[in-house]
C-alpha cells in the first residue's frame, strides 16, 4: 500500500489553493462582456400580482433587460423529484413551480423579476424602480391554521394546504395502535424540530453564458450536483436539449443540502443571457440567502413510545407536520418521508411503527434536505421521547437504549419501516462513548459546577442514519423519479497520470484528496500522480452529485469499479506484451507480472504501451487505457453511534453551556481519519447550533424576522468546545467493496437530541423535577422561562 | 471617479472607484486579489478580512477611498517569500482548519493578527478572537487547533487525530 492510500490521514492538496486566496468560486469567475443581474423580491409573504411596471426601471443607466414572471410564463415548473402519495391513495399534489413567480407572490423573497444591466450597481439602481402593484393577501404561516382553515390557500388549487398525507406503513397501522392500547406504559412527548438557515458561507451565485453561434448554453453555478442541475433545467424548465446545455460547479463554499437543488434564478440568467447574448451574473447577498434558499427541518411532532414496566419498547407512533413552504423544493418531498420514516426504527428493536406525516403548504420560502435530512428529525423525535420515558418509569436513559438495541447476530434485521441494516453494533460504540466521556466521573464533574453554582447535565443520544443515498432500485419503489446510482471515468494518460472524472462534487469533503488515496492503493501508484475532475458536466460522464453522505459510498465505489476495469484492460495488454495468457497475468504493487515468473511489466509501462499500439492485436485489444463505471448500490449504508453531551447551566440566566461532547461512530472502513473527523466535528457544531441557537423565525404575516447574522445565530467559535470523536468501532459495510458507510451527516443527526437531553437533565438534577422538555433552541429566555415556570 | 492609490501585498496599486466603492470590491473587482470573499452584507462573518495599516478589518465595512494611501495585505499576500506557505497556512493544512476553503483567507488574516498582539494565546483567547469570523464546515475545532499549532503550542493533547 502507498503510504498515501486507503486509512492515510493525508492532509488536503486542495487547501493549498484555498489557503492562499486562489480559490475560485462562482463569484470569482468574470466573462468578457458580463452583465449583472439582480433580482426583485416580493416583500409580502402573499400577495396577488396585478401588474409590473418596469418602464421606468428599463429607462435607467445601463440597463439591458427586465424579465418577469410572464415572460417565464411558458416554461416549464421546477419539479420536485419524488412522488409521495397520500394515505388514500391521491396523487401528491403539485404545483407549478415557474421560474419567476407570476399570478401571485407566495412568500417573502420570492423573485418576480429579473433586471440585468451593464453594472451591479446599476442593476440594483434599477431594481428598485420596478413597480409591482401586489394585492396583499392573508399569509398562511402556522402548519396547524394552514391545515384547519382549507379557504385560506397558498395554492388556488388545492384546499387545505396539503401536499400529501402520509402513511408508514399504513398496513401497519391498525397494529400499531392495538399496541398501544394494550400497552403497560405509554409517554407521548411534543416536539418542534426548529427551521434553521443552511449558510453555506459562500451564498448562491450564477453565470449563464449562452453561445449565440452555436446556441449553447453553459452555466457556472453553485451546485453539489451539476448534472442534476442540467437535467432539471434542460429537461424539465427550459425545455433545451441537455446536450445543449454544459453546468460547471466550480469551487462551492460549502452546501449541506441548500446547493442540491436547482433554482429558478439558474434559469433566469440562462434565459437573459440569450436574450441579451451576453453573459448575465448574478451573486446573491447574504439576505437573499436567507429569503430564498431553501431552509431545513421545521416539523411539528407528536410522537408516542409504547412500553412494557421494564422499558422494552412494544410500539412507536408519530404525527408530524413538515412545512414545505410555499412551493416543493426537489427533494422536498422525500425529507420528511423516505428520509424520516424510514428511520423510526433507530438502532431498536421496536416491533411495530407507525408514522404519519403531513407535508404542509406556507407562505414561507421553501424548505428541502438540510444536512441530515430528515434523519435528524427521526432521531431527535426518537431520542427525546426515549429520555422522557426513561425519566417516568425510573429507568437509566443508557440501559434504556441498551437493552432495546438490535444485537449484532441480528443482521441483516429488517426494521418495520422497510429498511435491512446490513451490519452494526450499537453496544460496541455506546461502550467506546461511556469510556471516552468518562461517564464514571460525571458525578465529580457535576459537583463541581455545583460548587460554582452551576447545574451541569449530561444526555445521549445513541443514533443511526441510512445514508450513501441510494439504491435506485429501492428509491424506485419509495417514489423517486430518478435513479440515485453514480459514475466515474478512470483515464490513465499516456504518461501514467491519471485523471478521474468523478459525479461527485467537493465542496468542502476533500475529495481531490481522498479519490487519489483509493486508486493509488488499488493500481500502486503514488497518490500524487491521480488528479480528480469534478464539477463540469462536459467533463465527466454522469453523476447524481454529493449529499446524503453518498460521495464515498456509491461515487467512490463507481471509481473502484472503473479501476477494476483499468486493471483488467492492463492485464489484457501485459498478456499480450509478455507472451502470455490473460489467465496468468497477475496484478500487485503496481506491476503485471506472469504467475510463477519473474517476467512482470510496471504500470506506467503497460499505460505507455496501450497509447503506443505498434504491433496490438486490434481485433482483440484496443488501444487507450480509459474506463467508465457506473455504479448502483445494493442498499444504503447503515452508520450509526453513541453521543454524550455535558452542559452547564446558569440558573441566574438561563444560559447554556456545551462543556463536552463525545462522538463514538461507526462509519465502516475510514479512508483518511483527518477528513472523517473533520466532517463529524462540523455535523455535531451544526447540531449544537440547532440545539441551543439557530432558528429561522416568521412573524405572523409571514415575514422573516431571522434575515441576517445580525438575527440568526450562528455558532461560532466560542460557543463550542473541542469535540471528542472516535471511529474506531467500525463494521464495514457488506455490500460496497470499500466497506465504507459515509460520515458527512452524523453529526448534524446524532448530536441535537443529546444537547436538550443534557439541558434537561441539568434541569431535573437541579430540581426542577416538572421539567421535561425544552424546545430548540434552547435560549437562555427559554431555558430560564422553564426553571420559573 | 476618483483615482486612489495604496500599497496591497507590498506593492504600489492605483484604480478609480466610487465614494461608495468598499476596500473589499476593490481588492476583488479592480485589482483581481479574489481571495478576498464576501459571506455576508452585515459585516458579521470575516470572509473578507484583511490588514490595513496593520490593524485587522474587514473590508466590506472599509471605503476604499478611507484606505487610500495605506497599506493593505490580503491573503494573496500571506505566503512565505519563496512562494510556501506560512507558519499559519501550514498549520491549517496539516490539522484539517478548513474545508469549503470559503472563509479560510479571513480565518488566516484573524490569525496572524492575533499572534502578533498574543504570540501564545490560550484556547479561550483564541476562539474569542475568532468571534467575528464564522465558519459552518469545520465545528472551530481544528480552526483553533491550528491556531494554537501555529502559535508554536503542543496540541498534541487536544482530542482528535
Amino acid at each position: 500500500m502507498p503510504k498515501d492510500g486507503i486509512g492515510a490521514s493525508t492532509v488536503r492538496r486542495e487547501d493549498v489553493r484555498f489557503l492562499t486566496g486562489k480559490g475560485r468560486y462562482t463569484a470569482d469567475i468574470n466573462l468578457r462582456h458580463q452583465t449583472y443581474a439582480v433580482f426583485c423580491r416580493s416583500d409580502i409573504a402573499h400577495g396577488r400580482i396585478n401588474s409590473i411596471d418596469t418602464a421606468a426601471a428599463m429607462a435607467m443607466p445601463g440597463v439591458l433587460a427586465i424579465m418577469t414572471g410572464a415572460d417565464f410564463a411558458a416554461m416549464g415548473g421546477n419539479p420536485a423529484g419524488w412522488h409521495i402519495p397520500s394515505r388514500d391513495g391521491s396523487a401528491m399534489r403539485e404545483p407549478k413551480r415557474p421560474v419567476l413567480a407570476h399570478g401571485k407572490v407566495r412568500h417573502v423573497g420570492d423573485a418576480y423579476a429579473i433586471v440585468v444591466a451593464e453594472t451591479l450597481e446599476q442593476a440594483r439602481d434599477a431594481a428598485a424602480a420596478v413597480n409591482a402593484d401586489i394585492t396583499e393577501l392573508e399569509a398562511i404561516v402556522d402548519m396547524a391554521a394552514a391545515v384547519a382553515n382549507p379557504g385560506h390557500r397558498v395554492h388556488d388549487e388545492i384546499d387545505g394546504n396539503l401536499a400529501f398525507d402520509w402513511g408508514w406503513i399504513e398496513d401497519n397501522r391498525a397494529a400499531v395502535d392495538a399496541a398501544f392500547a394494550a400497552a403497560p406504559h405509554v409517554t407521548t412527548l411534543e416536539l418542534t424540530n426548529n427551521r434553521l438557515a443552511p449558510n453555506a458561507m459562500e451564498t448562491r451565485a450564477s453565470i449563464g453564458d449562452y453561445d449565440p453561434g452555436t446556441g449553447d448554453y453553459k452555466l457556472y453555478t453553485t451546485s453539489q450536483n451539476p448534472h442534476l442541475s442540467r437535467l432539471l433545467i434542460a429537461a424539465f424548465v427550459m425545455g433545451i436539449p441537455e446536450n445543449k446545455l454544459t453546468v460547471v460547479a466550480p469551487d462551492v463554499g460549502g452546501g449541506f443540502g441548500s446547493k442540491i437543488y436547482h433554482y429558478g434564478e439558474e434559469a433566469a440568467v440562462l434565459a437573459a443571457s440569450k436574450a441579451l447574448e451576453r453573459p448575465v451574473k448574478w451573486v446573491a447577498d447574504r439576505s437573499e440567502a436567507f429569503l430564498s434558499d431553501a431552509h431545513g427541518r421545521d416539523h411539528v411532532t407528536k410522537i408516542q413510545l409504547a412500553l412494557d414496566k421494564q422499558g422494552n419498547f412494544l410500539a412507536l407512533r408519530t404525527e408530524t407536520l413538515a412545512n414545505v413552504g410555499a412551493y416543493l423544493s426537489n427533494f422536498s418531498t422525500a425529507t420528511p418521508t423516505f428520509l424520516h420514516g424510514t428511520l423510526m426504527a433507530g438502532p431498536y428493536r421496536t416491533p411495530l411503527v407507525y408514522v404519519n406525516v403531513k407535508a404542509v403548504f406556507t407562505n414561507t420560502a421553501p424548505v428541502d434536505a438540510y444536512r441530515g435530512a430528515g434523519r435528524p428529525e427521526a432521531t431527535y423525535s426518537i431520542e427525546r421521547v426515549i429520555d422522557k420515558a426513561a425519566h417516568e418509569l425510573g429507568l437509566d436513559p443508557l440501559a434504556i437504549r441498551r437493552q432495546n438495541f438490535i444485537q449484532p447476530d441480528q443482521y441483516p434485521y429488517t426494521t418495520p419501516v422497510g429498511l435491512v441494516y446490513d451490519t452494526g453494533n450499537y453496544n460496541a460504540t455506546l461502550d467506546k462513548m461511556i469510556e471516552l466521556a468518562d461517564i464514571a466521573g460525571f458525578e465529580k464533574r457535576a459537583a463541581a459546577s455545583k460548587a460554582k453554582g452551576k447545574l451541569r447535565g449530561i444526555g445521549y443520544s445513541t443514533w443511526i442514519e441510512a445514508c450513501g443515498i441510494a439504491p435506485s432500485n429501492l428509491v424506485g419503489v419509495l417514489g423517486a423519479r430518478v435513479g440515485l446510482y453514480d459514475a466515474a471515468t478512470v483515464r490513465v494518460n499516456a504518461t501514467g497520470n491519471i485523471s478521474v472524472m468523478t459525479g461527485a462534487h467537493s465542496h468542502g469533503q476533500g475529495h481531490e484528496t481522498v479519490f487519489p488515496q483509493i486508486v493509488a492503493d488499488m493500481l500502486g501508484v503514488p497518490a500524487s500522480s491521480v488528479d480528480i475532475v469534478h464539477g463540469d458536466t462536459s467533463k465527466i460522464p454522469f453523476g447524481m452529485g454529493s449529499y446524503g453522505s453518498r460521495s464515498l459510498a456509491v461515487c467512490g465505489t463507481a471509481i473502484t469499479k472503473a479501476v477494476d476495469k483499468i486493471i483488467a484492460k492492463g492485464k489484457k495488454i501485459a498478456a499480450h506484451m509478455l507472451e502470455a495468457a490473460e489467465g496468468d497475468i497477475e496484478f500487485k504493487d503496481g506491476k503485471f507480472s506472469v504467475a510463477g515468473t519473474d517476467k512482470a511489466k510496471a504500470f506506467g509501462e503497460i499505460a505507455f504501451s496501450a497509447y503506443v499500439p505498434h504491433n496490438y492485436p486490434l481485433e482483440t485489444l484496443e488501444p487507450g487505457l480509459e474506463e467508465t463505471a457506473f455504479y448502483d448500490p445494493a442498499n444504503f449504508t447503515y452508520p450509526a453511534g453513541a453521543y454524550a453531551c455535558e452542559v452547564e447551566v446558569d440558573p441566574d440566566t438561563g444560559k447554556v453551556t456545551v462543556e463536552s461532547f463525545t462522538c463514538a461512530d461507526d462509519f465502516g472502513n475510514v479512508i483518511n481519519p483527518l477528513i472523517v473527523q473533520g466532517q463529524v466535528h462540523g455535523g455535531v457544531a451544526q447540531g449544537i447550533g440547532q440545539a441551543l441557537l439557530e432558528n429561522v423565525a416568521y412573524d405572523a404575516q409571514g415575514q422573516l424576522l431571522s434575515g441576517s447574522y445580525m438575527d440568526y445565530t450562528m455558532p461560532r467559535a466560542d460557543d463550542l468546545p473541542f469535540y471528542t470523536v472516535d471511529h474506531s468501532c467500525n463494521t464495514p459495510c457488506t455490500h460496497n467493496p470499500l466497506g465504507v458507510k459515509g460520515c458527512g451527516e452524523a453529526g448534524a443527526i446524532g448530536s441535537p437530541p443529546a444537547v436538550i437531553n443534557a439541558v434537561v437533565n441539568a434541569l431535573q438534577r437541579g430540581g426542577h423535577k416538572a421539567v421535561t422538555h425544552i424546545e430548540m433552541p434552547a435560549t437562555p429566555a427559554r431555558v430560564w422561562a422553564a426553571m420559573n415556570a | 471617479m476618483t483615482k486612489i492609490s495604496m500599497t496591497v501585498n507590498g506593492k504600489a496599486v492605483s484604480g478609480e472607484v466610487e465614494g461608495r466603492t468598499l476596500l473589499s470590491a476593490f481588492l476583488r473587482e479592480e485589482l483581481g486579489l479574489r481571495g478576498t470573499h464576501i459571506g455576508c452584507d452585515t459585516s458579521q462573518c470575516g470572509a473578507c478580512a484583511v490588514h490595513l495599516d496593520g490593524q485587522l478589518v474587514k473590508s466590506c465595512t472599509v471605503l476604499a477611498m478611507d484606505a487610500a494611501g495605506g497599506a493593505v495585505t490580503s491573503i494573496e499576500g500571506m505566503q512565505n517569500a519563496d512562494g510556501s506557505l506560512s507558519v499559519i497556512q501550514a498549520a491549517f493544512q496539516e490539522h484539517h482548519g478548513l474545508q469549503c476553503g470559503f472563509c479560510t483567507p479571513g480565518m488566516v488574516m484573524a490569525t496572524a493578527a492575533l499572534l502578533k498582539v498574543n504570540p501564545k494565546p490560550t484556547e479561550a483567547e483564541v476562539r474569542h478572537h475568532l468571534e467575528g469570523n464564522i465558519c459552518r464546515c469545520t465545528g472551530y475545532h481544528n480552526i483553533v487547533k491550528a491556531v494554537l499549532a501555529a502559535s508554536g503550542q503542543d496540541v498534541s493533547a487536544i482530542a482528535a487525530e
